[in-house]
Protein backbone atom coordinates (compact mmCIF):
# COMPACT_ATOMS: atom_id res chain seq x y z
CA UNK A 1 0.00 0.00 0.00
CA UNK A 2 1.90 2.77 -0.71
CA UNK A 3 2.20 5.64 2.09
CA UNK A 4 -0.60 8.65 2.49
CA UNK A 5 0.68 11.51 1.33
CA UNK A 6 0.52 14.96 2.79
CA UNK A 7 -1.95 16.05 0.50
CA UNK A 8 -4.24 13.24 1.15
CA UNK A 9 -3.95 13.12 4.60
CA UNK A 10 -5.00 16.97 4.79
CA UNK A 11 -7.86 16.38 2.28
CA UNK A 12 -8.76 13.57 4.79
CA UNK A 13 -8.98 15.92 7.32
CA UNK A 14 -10.86 18.34 6.14
CA UNK A 15 -13.37 16.02 4.63
CA UNK A 16 -13.63 14.15 8.05
CA UNK A 17 -14.08 17.80 10.11
CA UNK A 18 -16.65 18.58 7.18
CA UNK A 19 -18.48 15.41 7.47
CA UNK A 20 -18.88 16.12 11.74
CA UNK A 21 -20.15 19.29 10.72
CA UNK A 22 -22.74 18.50 8.55
CA UNK A 23 -23.63 15.41 11.11
CA UNK A 24 -24.08 18.00 13.80
CA UNK A 25 -26.07 20.09 11.58
CA UNK A 26 -28.37 17.22 10.60
CA UNK A 27 -28.48 16.12 14.13
CA UNK A 28 -29.27 19.51 15.77
CA UNK A 29 -31.90 19.64 13.18
CA UNK A 30 -33.82 16.47 13.98
CA UNK A 31 -33.41 17.32 17.56
CA UNK A 32 -34.94 20.66 17.27
CA UNK A 33 -37.64 19.20 14.67
CA UNK A 34 -38.60 16.82 17.52
CA UNK A 35 -38.62 19.65 19.99
CA UNK A 36 -41.06 21.50 18.18
CA UNK A 37 -43.40 18.24 17.28
CA UNK A 38 -43.61 17.50 20.29
CA UNK A 39 -45.15 20.94 21.83
CA UNK A 40 -48.27 19.59 19.30
CA UNK A 41 -48.53 15.86 21.00
CA UNK A 42 -49.15 14.72 24.53
CA UNK A 43 -47.74 14.10 27.35
CA UNK A 44 -47.06 17.88 28.42
CA UNK A 45 -45.17 18.68 31.33
CA UNK A 46 -46.69 21.89 32.22
CA UNK A 47 -44.83 21.88 35.87
CA UNK A 48 -41.59 22.07 33.82
CA UNK A 49 -42.59 24.53 31.47
CA UNK A 50 -44.08 27.15 34.43
CA UNK A 51 -40.47 26.59 35.55
CA UNK A 52 -38.32 27.31 32.88
CA UNK A 53 -40.70 30.14 32.01
CA UNK A 54 -39.99 31.44 35.64
CA UNK A 55 -36.15 30.95 34.84
CA UNK A 56 -36.11 32.39 31.78
CA UNK A 57 -38.78 35.04 32.00
CA UNK A 58 -39.16 36.23 35.47
CA UNK A 59 -35.37 35.90 36.29
CA UNK A 60 -34.30 37.52 33.30
CA UNK A 61 -36.50 40.61 33.52
CA UNK A 62 -33.98 42.84 35.80
CA UNK A 63 -31.19 42.58 33.55
CA UNK A 64 -33.38 43.14 30.63
CA UNK A 65 -35.04 46.10 32.06
CA UNK A 66 -31.35 47.83 33.47
CA UNK A 67 -29.83 46.96 30.04
CA UNK A 68 -32.89 48.85 28.25
CA UNK A 69 -33.17 51.74 30.14
CA UNK A 70 -29.23 52.56 29.69
CA UNK A 71 -29.76 51.71 25.86
CA UNK A 72 -32.52 54.04 25.59
CA UNK A 73 -31.18 56.76 27.13
CA UNK A 74 -27.52 56.78 25.31
CA UNK A 75 -29.52 56.62 21.89
CA UNK A 76 -30.56 60.02 23.04
CA UNK A 77 -27.62 61.36 24.00
CA UNK A 78 -25.76 59.66 20.37
CA UNK A 79 -28.47 61.62 18.20
CA UNK A 80 -29.46 64.39 20.22
CA UNK A 81 -26.66 65.92 18.84
CA UNK A 82 -27.66 66.17 15.59
CA UNK A 83 -30.91 67.08 15.57
CA UNK A 84 -29.81 69.83 17.70
CA UNK A 85 -28.13 70.96 14.64
CA UNK A 86 -30.86 71.35 12.58
CA UNK A 87 -33.73 72.21 15.55
CA UNK A 88 -35.66 69.25 15.27
CA UNK A 89 -35.50 67.73 18.52
CA UNK A 90 -39.19 66.33 18.97
CA UNK A 91 -37.64 63.95 16.57
CA UNK A 92 -35.58 61.96 19.54
CA UNK A 93 -39.02 60.26 19.91
CA UNK A 94 -39.09 58.78 16.55
CA UNK A 95 -35.50 57.57 16.45
CA UNK A 96 -35.75 55.98 20.06
CA UNK A 97 -39.02 54.43 19.64
CA UNK A 98 -38.21 52.59 15.73
CA UNK A 99 -34.76 51.87 16.75
CA UNK A 100 -35.87 50.11 19.82
CA UNK A 101 -39.08 48.28 18.70
CA UNK A 102 -37.64 46.80 14.99
CA UNK A 103 -34.14 46.40 16.36
CA UNK A 104 -32.51 47.10 19.74
CA UNK A 105 -35.10 45.81 21.63
CA UNK A 106 -35.44 42.31 20.11
CA UNK A 107 -31.71 42.41 19.14
CA UNK A 108 -30.47 43.35 22.53
CA UNK A 109 -32.89 41.12 24.48
CA UNK A 110 -31.94 38.36 22.82
CA UNK A 111 -28.52 38.88 23.19
CA UNK A 112 -28.71 39.12 26.89
CA UNK A 113 -31.20 35.84 27.19
CA UNK A 114 -28.75 33.78 24.83
CA UNK A 115 -25.81 34.72 27.49
CA UNK A 116 -27.95 33.86 30.46
CA UNK A 117 -30.31 31.06 29.45
CA UNK A 118 -29.07 29.28 26.59
CA UNK A 119 -25.56 29.10 28.99
CA UNK A 120 -27.69 28.31 31.92
CA UNK A 121 -29.73 25.35 29.81
CA UNK A 122 -26.48 23.91 28.32
CA UNK A 123 -24.91 23.84 31.54
CA UNK A 124 -27.79 22.27 33.23
CA UNK A 125 -28.16 19.76 30.47
CA UNK A 126 -24.99 18.80 30.16
CA UNK A 127 -24.36 18.29 33.64
CA UNK A 128 -27.34 16.24 33.75
CA UNK A 129 -25.88 14.03 30.73
CA UNK A 130 -22.81 13.37 32.42
CA UNK A 131 -24.06 11.99 35.86
CA UNK A 132 -26.01 10.15 33.92
CA UNK A 133 -29.61 11.83 34.66
CA UNK A 134 -30.59 11.36 30.80
CA UNK A 135 -30.17 7.91 30.70
CA UNK A 136 -31.71 7.68 34.34
CA UNK A 137 -34.88 9.05 32.66
CA UNK A 138 -34.72 7.49 29.63
CA UNK A 139 -34.33 4.01 31.89
CA UNK A 140 -37.37 4.89 33.68
CA UNK A 141 -39.77 5.39 30.12
CA UNK A 142 -39.19 9.05 29.87
CA UNK A 143 -38.91 10.46 26.57
CA UNK A 144 -35.57 13.10 27.52
CA UNK A 145 -36.48 15.35 24.45
CA UNK A 146 -40.36 15.62 25.68
CA UNK A 147 -39.42 16.32 29.41
CA UNK A 148 -36.21 18.57 28.85
CA UNK A 149 -36.35 20.41 25.45
CA UNK A 150 -39.75 20.84 24.78
CA UNK A 151 -41.05 22.17 27.93
CA UNK A 152 -37.65 25.22 27.54
CA UNK A 153 -38.66 25.92 23.91
CA UNK A 154 -42.25 26.32 24.92
CA UNK A 155 -41.38 28.68 27.76
CA UNK A 156 -38.72 30.60 25.67
CA UNK A 157 -40.79 31.12 22.74
CA UNK A 158 -43.28 32.54 24.93
CA UNK A 159 -41.25 34.39 27.34
CA UNK A 160 -39.16 36.24 24.90
CA UNK A 161 -41.37 38.57 23.49
CA UNK A 162 -42.79 39.68 25.87
CA UNK A 163 -39.34 40.19 27.31
CA UNK A 164 -38.76 42.14 24.22
CA UNK A 165 -42.22 44.36 24.86
CA UNK A 166 -40.55 45.24 28.63
CA UNK A 167 -37.09 46.30 26.69
CA UNK A 168 -39.05 48.65 24.25
CA UNK A 169 -40.99 50.00 26.95
CA UNK A 170 -38.24 51.05 29.39
CA UNK A 171 -35.75 51.51 26.57
CA UNK A 172 -38.07 54.56 25.40
CA UNK A 173 -38.78 55.51 28.96
CA UNK A 174 -34.67 55.77 29.31
CA UNK A 175 -34.92 57.60 26.34
CA UNK A 176 -37.40 59.91 27.57
CA UNK A 177 -35.44 60.41 30.79
CA UNK A 178 -32.65 61.58 29.16
CA UNK A 179 -34.31 63.80 26.51
CA UNK A 180 -36.50 65.92 29.09
CA UNK A 181 -33.44 66.18 30.68
CA UNK A 182 -30.95 67.20 28.48
CA UNK A 183 -33.52 68.43 25.41
CA UNK A 184 -35.91 69.46 27.73
CA UNK A 185 -38.71 67.56 25.63
CA UNK A 186 -42.00 67.36 27.61
CA UNK A 187 -43.51 64.14 28.08
CA UNK A 188 -46.52 64.76 26.03
CA UNK A 189 -44.21 65.63 23.25
CA UNK A 190 -41.69 62.79 23.09
CA UNK A 191 -44.19 60.02 23.90
CA UNK A 192 -46.85 61.26 21.33
CA UNK A 193 -43.81 61.33 18.71
CA UNK A 194 -42.63 57.60 19.71
CA UNK A 195 -46.44 56.35 19.47
CA UNK A 196 -46.88 57.76 16.50
CA UNK A 197 -43.88 57.07 14.41
CA UNK A 198 -44.54 53.57 14.99
CA UNK A 199 -46.59 51.49 12.05
CA UNK A 200 -48.23 47.90 12.13
CA UNK A 201 -44.91 46.45 10.44
CA UNK A 202 -42.60 47.72 12.76
CA UNK A 203 -45.00 46.03 15.89
CA UNK A 204 -44.96 42.82 13.45
CA UNK A 205 -41.22 42.89 13.08
CA UNK A 206 -40.52 43.53 16.79
CA UNK A 207 -42.50 40.59 17.35
CA UNK A 208 -41.82 38.35 14.98
CA UNK A 209 -37.75 38.42 15.52
CA UNK A 210 -38.15 37.58 19.04
CA UNK A 211 -40.35 34.26 18.14
CA UNK A 212 -37.12 32.97 15.99
CA UNK A 213 -34.71 34.19 18.17
CA UNK A 214 -36.21 32.55 20.79
CA UNK A 215 -36.42 29.11 19.13
CA UNK A 216 -32.53 30.10 18.41
CA UNK A 217 -31.52 30.49 21.91
CA UNK A 218 -33.51 27.32 23.46
CA UNK A 219 -32.35 24.75 20.73
CA UNK A 220 -28.67 25.69 20.68
CA UNK A 221 -28.79 25.98 23.88
CA UNK A 222 -30.42 21.95 24.52
CA UNK A 223 -28.56 20.89 22.17
CA UNK A 224 -25.12 21.53 23.41
CA UNK A 225 -26.17 20.59 26.66
CA UNK A 226 -27.30 16.97 25.69
CA UNK A 227 -24.63 16.18 23.08
CA UNK A 228 -22.08 16.93 25.82
CA UNK A 229 -19.23 14.85 25.28
CA UNK A 230 -15.87 14.33 27.91
CA UNK A 231 -17.25 15.16 31.78
CA UNK A 232 -17.32 18.15 33.21
CA UNK A 233 -14.65 20.03 31.21
CA UNK A 234 -17.04 19.17 27.78
CA UNK A 235 -19.62 20.70 30.28
CA UNK A 236 -17.72 23.98 30.49
CA UNK A 237 -17.32 23.79 26.41
CA UNK A 238 -20.72 23.33 25.71
CA UNK A 239 -21.95 26.37 27.48
CA UNK A 240 -19.54 28.56 25.68
CA UNK A 241 -20.54 27.10 22.38
CA UNK A 242 -24.08 27.67 23.37
CA UNK A 243 -23.67 31.13 23.90
CA UNK A 244 -21.04 32.29 21.12
CA UNK A 245 -23.03 29.84 18.81
CA UNK A 246 -26.59 31.45 19.64
CA UNK A 247 -25.62 34.55 19.65
CA UNK A 248 -24.13 34.55 16.48
CA UNK A 249 -27.11 32.35 15.01
CA UNK A 250 -29.48 35.42 16.23
CA UNK A 251 -27.46 38.47 14.62
CA UNK A 252 -26.97 36.10 11.31
CA UNK A 253 -31.41 35.73 11.62
CA UNK A 254 -31.53 39.19 12.72
CA UNK A 255 -30.21 40.40 8.77
CA UNK A 256 -32.24 38.01 7.10
CA UNK A 257 -35.38 38.49 9.32
CA UNK A 258 -35.05 42.44 9.05
CA UNK A 259 -34.52 41.95 5.16
CA UNK A 260 -37.73 40.09 4.69
CA UNK A 261 -39.93 41.94 7.15
CA UNK A 262 -39.32 45.40 5.50
CA UNK A 263 -39.72 44.02 1.95
CA UNK A 264 -43.23 42.84 3.32
CA UNK A 265 -43.84 45.98 4.27
CA UNK A 266 -42.71 47.64 2.09
CA UNK A 267 -40.13 50.00 3.98
CA UNK B 1 -45.77 17.99 42.24
CA UNK B 2 -47.35 19.10 39.07
CA UNK B 3 -47.94 15.78 37.05
CA UNK B 4 -47.43 15.79 32.94
CA UNK B 5 -50.49 14.93 31.05
CA UNK B 6 -50.24 11.48 29.93
CA UNK B 7 -52.95 9.43 28.36
CA UNK B 8 -53.08 5.94 30.40
CA UNK B 9 -50.06 3.93 31.05
CA UNK B 10 -49.20 1.86 27.68
CA UNK B 11 -50.48 -1.53 27.89
CA UNK B 12 -48.26 -3.88 28.65
CA UNK B 13 -45.94 -5.02 25.80
CA UNK B 14 -43.61 -7.20 27.55
CA UNK B 15 -44.20 -10.82 27.59
CA UNK B 16 -42.39 -13.42 30.01
CA UNK B 17 -42.88 -16.58 28.45
CA UNK B 18 -42.62 -19.95 30.77
CA UNK B 19 -39.84 -21.87 29.52
CA UNK B 20 -38.46 -18.88 26.98
CA UNK B 21 -35.11 -16.96 28.63
CA UNK B 22 -35.82 -13.73 29.77
CA UNK B 23 -32.97 -12.19 28.19
CA UNK B 24 -30.91 -13.43 25.20
CA UNK B 25 -27.56 -12.02 23.61
CA UNK B 26 -26.75 -13.49 20.75
CA UNK B 27 -23.11 -12.55 19.02
CA UNK B 28 -23.73 -8.72 19.84
CA UNK B 29 -20.88 -6.58 18.79
CA UNK B 30 -20.73 -2.92 19.49
CA UNK B 31 -17.78 -0.79 18.53
CA UNK B 32 -16.67 3.57 19.40
CA UNK B 33 -13.82 5.54 18.21
CA UNK B 34 -11.42 3.77 20.74
CA UNK B 35 -11.80 -0.12 19.35
CA UNK B 36 -14.64 -2.75 19.71
CA UNK B 37 -16.20 -2.72 23.47
CA UNK B 38 -17.95 -5.61 22.73
CA UNK B 39 -16.87 -8.80 20.29
CA UNK B 40 -19.58 -11.05 20.30
CA UNK B 41 -21.23 -11.27 23.13
CA UNK B 42 -23.85 -14.47 23.41
CA UNK B 43 -25.49 -15.66 26.51
CA UNK B 44 -28.79 -16.02 27.97
CA UNK B 45 -30.83 -15.18 31.84
CA UNK B 46 -33.88 -17.23 32.53
CA UNK B 47 -36.87 -16.08 34.53
CA UNK B 48 -35.57 -15.69 38.81
CA UNK B 49 -31.57 -16.31 37.74
CA UNK B 50 -29.50 -13.70 39.32
CA UNK B 51 -26.72 -13.54 36.49
CA UNK B 52 -23.59 -11.28 37.81
CA UNK B 53 -21.38 -10.21 35.20
CA UNK B 54 -17.84 -10.13 36.49
CA UNK B 55 -14.89 -8.46 35.22
CA UNK B 56 -12.04 -5.76 35.31
CA UNK B 57 -12.70 -2.11 34.58
CA UNK B 58 -13.09 -1.69 31.13
CA UNK B 59 -14.15 -5.24 30.39
CA UNK B 60 -17.69 -3.75 28.85
CA UNK B 61 -20.44 -4.02 31.71
CA UNK B 62 -21.54 -1.12 31.52
CA UNK B 63 -22.39 -1.27 28.24
CA UNK B 64 -23.15 -4.67 28.08
CA UNK B 65 -26.02 -3.53 30.74
CA UNK B 66 -27.23 -0.41 28.44
CA UNK B 67 -27.36 -2.71 26.11
CA UNK B 68 -29.74 -5.05 27.61
CA UNK B 69 -31.95 -2.41 29.17
CA UNK B 70 -32.12 -0.73 25.31
CA UNK B 71 -30.22 2.04 26.05
CA UNK B 72 -27.54 1.68 23.70
CA UNK B 73 -27.94 -0.02 20.17
CA UNK B 74 -25.31 -3.05 19.01
CA UNK B 75 -23.59 -2.44 15.88
CA UNK B 76 -24.23 -5.69 15.00
CA UNK B 77 -26.00 -9.08 16.67
CA UNK B 78 -29.80 -9.41 18.59
CA UNK B 79 -30.58 -8.70 22.03
CA UNK B 80 -33.79 -9.92 23.20
CA UNK B 81 -35.42 -8.96 26.56
CA UNK B 82 -38.81 -9.74 27.69
CA UNK B 83 -39.97 -10.95 24.04
CA UNK B 84 -38.76 -8.20 22.54
CA UNK B 85 -35.80 -7.37 20.09
CA UNK B 86 -34.36 -4.27 21.22
CA UNK B 87 -31.89 -3.79 18.72
CA UNK B 88 -35.16 -3.71 16.10
CA UNK B 89 -37.14 -1.01 19.02
CA UNK B 90 -37.84 2.47 17.66
CA UNK B 91 -36.83 4.36 20.39
CA UNK B 92 -40.70 5.30 21.40
CA UNK B 93 -40.85 1.71 21.81
CA UNK B 94 -38.31 1.38 23.94
CA UNK B 95 -39.55 3.79 26.31
CA UNK B 96 -42.26 1.90 26.15
CA UNK B 97 -40.14 -1.09 27.24
CA UNK B 98 -38.27 0.63 29.89
CA UNK B 99 -41.60 1.16 31.59
CA UNK B 100 -40.98 -2.42 32.92
CA UNK B 101 -37.79 -2.91 33.71
CA UNK B 102 -35.28 -0.94 36.89
CA UNK B 103 -32.38 0.01 35.73
CA UNK B 104 -29.37 1.16 39.10
CA UNK B 105 -27.39 2.64 37.56
CA UNK B 106 -23.10 2.86 38.71
CA UNK B 107 -23.52 6.17 40.42
CA UNK B 108 -27.05 6.44 41.24
CA UNK B 109 -28.11 9.13 38.73
CA UNK B 110 -30.67 10.49 41.28
CA UNK B 111 -32.07 13.76 39.73
CA UNK B 112 -30.21 16.22 41.93
CA UNK B 113 -32.99 18.88 41.23
CA UNK B 114 -35.14 16.58 42.87
CA UNK B 115 -36.28 15.18 46.53
CA UNK B 116 -35.56 11.49 47.71
CA UNK B 117 -39.45 11.02 47.25
CA UNK B 118 -40.18 13.02 43.93
CA UNK B 119 -36.99 10.29 42.54
CA UNK B 120 -38.46 7.24 43.59
CA UNK B 121 -42.30 8.95 42.41
CA UNK B 122 -40.71 10.12 39.61
CA UNK B 123 -41.89 6.44 37.31
CA UNK B 124 -45.28 6.43 39.26
CA UNK B 125 -46.08 10.46 38.62
CA UNK B 126 -45.90 9.59 34.79
CA UNK B 127 -47.96 6.79 35.53
CA UNK B 128 -50.55 9.24 36.77
CA UNK B 129 -50.91 7.02 39.98
CA UNK B 130 -53.01 8.00 42.66
CA UNK B 131 -51.16 10.79 44.94
CA UNK B 132 -51.97 8.13 48.18
CA UNK B 133 -50.67 5.09 46.22
CA UNK B 134 -47.31 6.84 45.30
CA UNK B 135 -47.01 8.34 49.23
CA UNK B 136 -47.82 4.56 50.32
CA UNK B 137 -45.45 2.67 47.42
CA UNK B 138 -42.70 5.51 48.27
CA UNK B 139 -42.59 4.91 51.58
CA UNK B 140 -42.75 1.31 51.06
CA UNK B 141 -39.59 0.84 48.73
CA UNK B 142 -37.60 3.54 50.83
CA UNK B 143 -38.35 1.59 54.08
CA UNK B 144 -37.37 -1.71 52.11
CA UNK B 145 -33.83 0.30 51.51
CA UNK B 146 -33.96 1.74 55.05
CA UNK B 147 -34.21 5.40 53.44
CA UNK B 148 -37.26 6.18 54.88
CA UNK B 149 -36.15 9.03 57.11
CA UNK B 150 -34.08 10.43 54.31
CA UNK B 151 -37.43 11.17 52.12
CA UNK B 152 -37.45 15.00 52.05
CA UNK B 153 -33.95 15.38 51.34
CA UNK B 154 -31.68 16.18 48.18
CA UNK B 155 -29.37 13.95 46.69
CA UNK B 156 -26.35 16.11 47.52
CA UNK B 157 -27.36 15.84 51.05
CA UNK B 158 -26.81 12.27 50.62
CA UNK B 159 -23.61 9.35 51.07
CA UNK B 160 -22.65 7.73 47.88
CA UNK B 161 -24.28 4.60 49.76
CA UNK B 162 -27.07 6.04 50.84
CA UNK B 163 -27.45 7.84 46.78
CA UNK B 164 -27.41 4.22 45.83
CA UNK B 165 -30.23 2.75 47.63
CA UNK B 166 -32.49 5.29 46.92
CA UNK B 167 -31.29 4.26 43.72
CA UNK B 168 -32.53 0.89 43.84
CA UNK B 169 -36.03 2.24 45.98
CA UNK B 170 -36.74 4.12 42.58
CA UNK B 171 -35.63 0.99 40.12
CA UNK B 172 -38.32 -1.12 42.76
CA UNK B 173 -40.60 1.30 42.53
CA UNK B 174 -42.83 0.11 39.82
CA UNK B 175 -42.39 -3.09 40.78
CA UNK B 176 -40.31 -4.70 37.60
CA UNK B 177 -39.93 -7.91 36.91
CA UNK B 178 -36.43 -7.62 35.82
CA UNK B 179 -34.03 -5.39 37.35
CA UNK B 180 -30.25 -4.36 36.02
CA UNK B 181 -27.64 -3.65 38.53
CA UNK B 182 -24.60 -1.22 37.20
CA UNK B 183 -21.88 -1.77 39.68
CA UNK B 184 -24.19 -1.21 42.81
CA UNK B 185 -20.99 -1.27 44.87
CA UNK B 186 -17.95 0.29 43.12
CA UNK B 187 -16.63 3.19 44.81
CA UNK B 188 -17.88 1.53 48.27
CA UNK B 189 -16.70 0.23 51.66
CA UNK B 190 -17.00 -2.91 52.06
CA UNK B 191 -19.55 -2.82 54.76
CA UNK B 192 -21.72 -0.49 52.71
CA UNK B 193 -21.26 -2.72 49.78
CA UNK B 194 -22.92 -5.58 52.05
CA UNK B 195 -25.47 -3.89 52.72
CA UNK B 196 -26.57 -2.95 49.05
CA UNK B 197 -26.30 -6.53 48.40
CA UNK B 198 -28.08 -8.02 51.09
CA UNK B 199 -30.64 -5.27 49.95
CA UNK B 200 -30.65 -6.84 46.46
CA UNK B 201 -30.52 -10.46 47.85
CA UNK B 202 -33.52 -9.93 50.42
CA UNK B 203 -35.45 -8.41 46.77
CA UNK B 204 -34.82 -11.64 45.17
CA UNK B 205 -35.77 -14.05 47.60
CA UNK B 206 -38.84 -11.82 48.44
CA UNK B 207 -40.35 -11.26 44.87
CA UNK B 208 -38.09 -13.74 42.53
CA UNK B 209 -37.33 -10.74 40.10
CA UNK B 210 -34.73 -12.00 37.72
CA UNK B 211 -31.76 -9.64 38.11
CA UNK B 212 -28.69 -8.92 35.69
CA UNK B 213 -25.45 -7.22 38.01
CA UNK B 214 -22.55 -5.92 36.84
CA UNK B 215 -19.58 -5.92 39.22
CA UNK B 216 -15.94 -6.29 39.48
CA UNK B 217 -15.66 -8.15 43.30
CA UNK B 218 -16.47 -11.66 42.66
CA UNK B 219 -17.35 -11.23 46.87
CA UNK B 220 -21.24 -9.98 45.48
CA UNK B 221 -21.59 -13.06 43.73
CA UNK B 222 -20.73 -14.98 46.07
CA UNK B 223 -23.23 -13.29 48.76
CA UNK B 224 -25.83 -13.45 46.40
CA UNK B 225 -25.31 -17.43 45.49
CA UNK B 226 -24.21 -18.78 49.41
CA UNK B 227 -26.78 -16.69 51.57
CA UNK B 228 -30.90 -16.35 51.49
CA UNK B 229 -33.62 -14.46 53.40
CA UNK B 230 -35.27 -16.19 56.00
CA UNK B 231 -38.65 -14.67 55.78
CA UNK B 232 -39.44 -16.09 59.30
CA UNK B 233 -37.05 -14.00 60.92
CA UNK B 234 -36.39 -11.30 58.34
CA UNK B 235 -32.61 -12.23 58.30
CA UNK B 236 -29.93 -12.92 55.89
CA UNK B 237 -28.81 -16.83 56.46
CA UNK B 238 -26.18 -19.05 55.43
CA UNK B 239 -27.90 -21.06 52.36
CA UNK B 240 -27.39 -25.02 53.41
CA UNK B 241 -26.17 -27.23 51.22
CA UNK B 242 -29.60 -28.69 50.32
CA UNK B 243 -30.95 -25.62 49.86
CA UNK B 244 -29.42 -24.86 46.84
CA UNK B 245 -32.44 -26.12 44.43
CA UNK B 246 -35.09 -23.87 46.34
CA UNK B 247 -33.68 -20.68 45.76
CA UNK B 248 -33.19 -18.85 42.70
CA UNK B 249 -30.09 -19.75 41.02
CA UNK B 250 -27.11 -17.32 40.91
CA UNK B 251 -24.73 -17.36 38.35
CA UNK B 252 -21.50 -15.50 36.91
CA UNK B 253 -20.57 -14.68 33.23
CA UNK B 254 -16.95 -13.08 33.43
CA UNK B 255 -15.92 -11.04 30.56
CA UNK B 256 -12.35 -10.40 29.21
CA UNK B 257 -11.46 -7.71 27.06
CA UNK B 258 -15.36 -8.00 25.32
CA UNK B 259 -16.11 -12.10 25.38
CA UNK B 260 -17.68 -14.05 27.34
CA UNK B 261 -14.34 -15.86 29.06
CA UNK B 262 -16.74 -18.06 31.24
CA UNK B 263 -19.91 -18.62 32.63
CA UNK B 264 -21.27 -20.91 35.08
CA UNK B 265 -22.07 -21.22 39.21
CA UNK B 266 -20.13 -19.37 41.89
CA UNK B 267 -19.04 -23.39 43.07
CA UNK B 268 -17.26 -23.43 39.18
CA UNK B 269 -15.41 -20.42 39.75
CA UNK B 270 -14.24 -21.02 42.87
CA UNK B 271 -13.15 -24.48 41.77
CA UNK B 272 -11.57 -23.34 38.56
CA UNK B 273 -7.66 -24.32 38.01
CA UNK B 274 -8.02 -21.02 35.49
CA UNK B 275 -4.93 -18.48 36.41
CA UNK B 276 -7.61 -15.23 35.42
CA UNK B 277 -10.55 -16.70 37.09
CA UNK B 278 -8.03 -17.07 40.64
CA UNK B 279 -7.05 -13.28 40.37
CA UNK B 280 -10.59 -12.53 41.05
CA UNK B 281 -10.45 -14.82 43.94
CA UNK B 282 -7.40 -13.83 45.20
CA UNK B 283 -8.26 -10.21 44.87
CA UNK B 284 -11.29 -10.77 46.77
CA UNK B 285 -9.27 -12.56 49.87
Amino acid sequence: MPEPTETTSLSTLIGDALKRQVFAVQDYSLMSLQGLVNVFTPPQYWGDTINQMNLIGVNSLPIVALASLFIGGVLVLQTSSQFLRFGETALTGDVVSLALVRELGPLITALLVAGRNASGIASELGSMVVTEQVDAMRALGTDPLRKLVTPRIIAMVTMLPLLVAVSDLVGLFGGFIVASFSLRLGAVQFWTRAIDALEFGDLVQGLTKPLIFALIIATVGCYQGLRVKGGTQGVGRATTSAVVVSSILVLVADFFLAKLLLYMFRK
Amino acid sequence: MMRPTHSAPTEQMTTIVPGEPLITFKDVRVGFDEGDVLRGISFEVWPGETKVLLGESGSGKSVLMKMAAGLMRPDAGHIWVMGQDLSELPERELLDFRRHIGFVFQEGALFDSLTVEENVAFRLVEENMDDAEIETRVREVLRFVEMEEAIEKFPAELSGGMRRRVSIARALASRPALIFYDSPTAGLDPVTSQTIITLILRRRDLQGVTSLLATHRVQDAFGLANFRLDEASGRVVPLGADERASVPPTNVLVLREGKVYFEGTTEDVLHSSDTYLKEFLVSAE
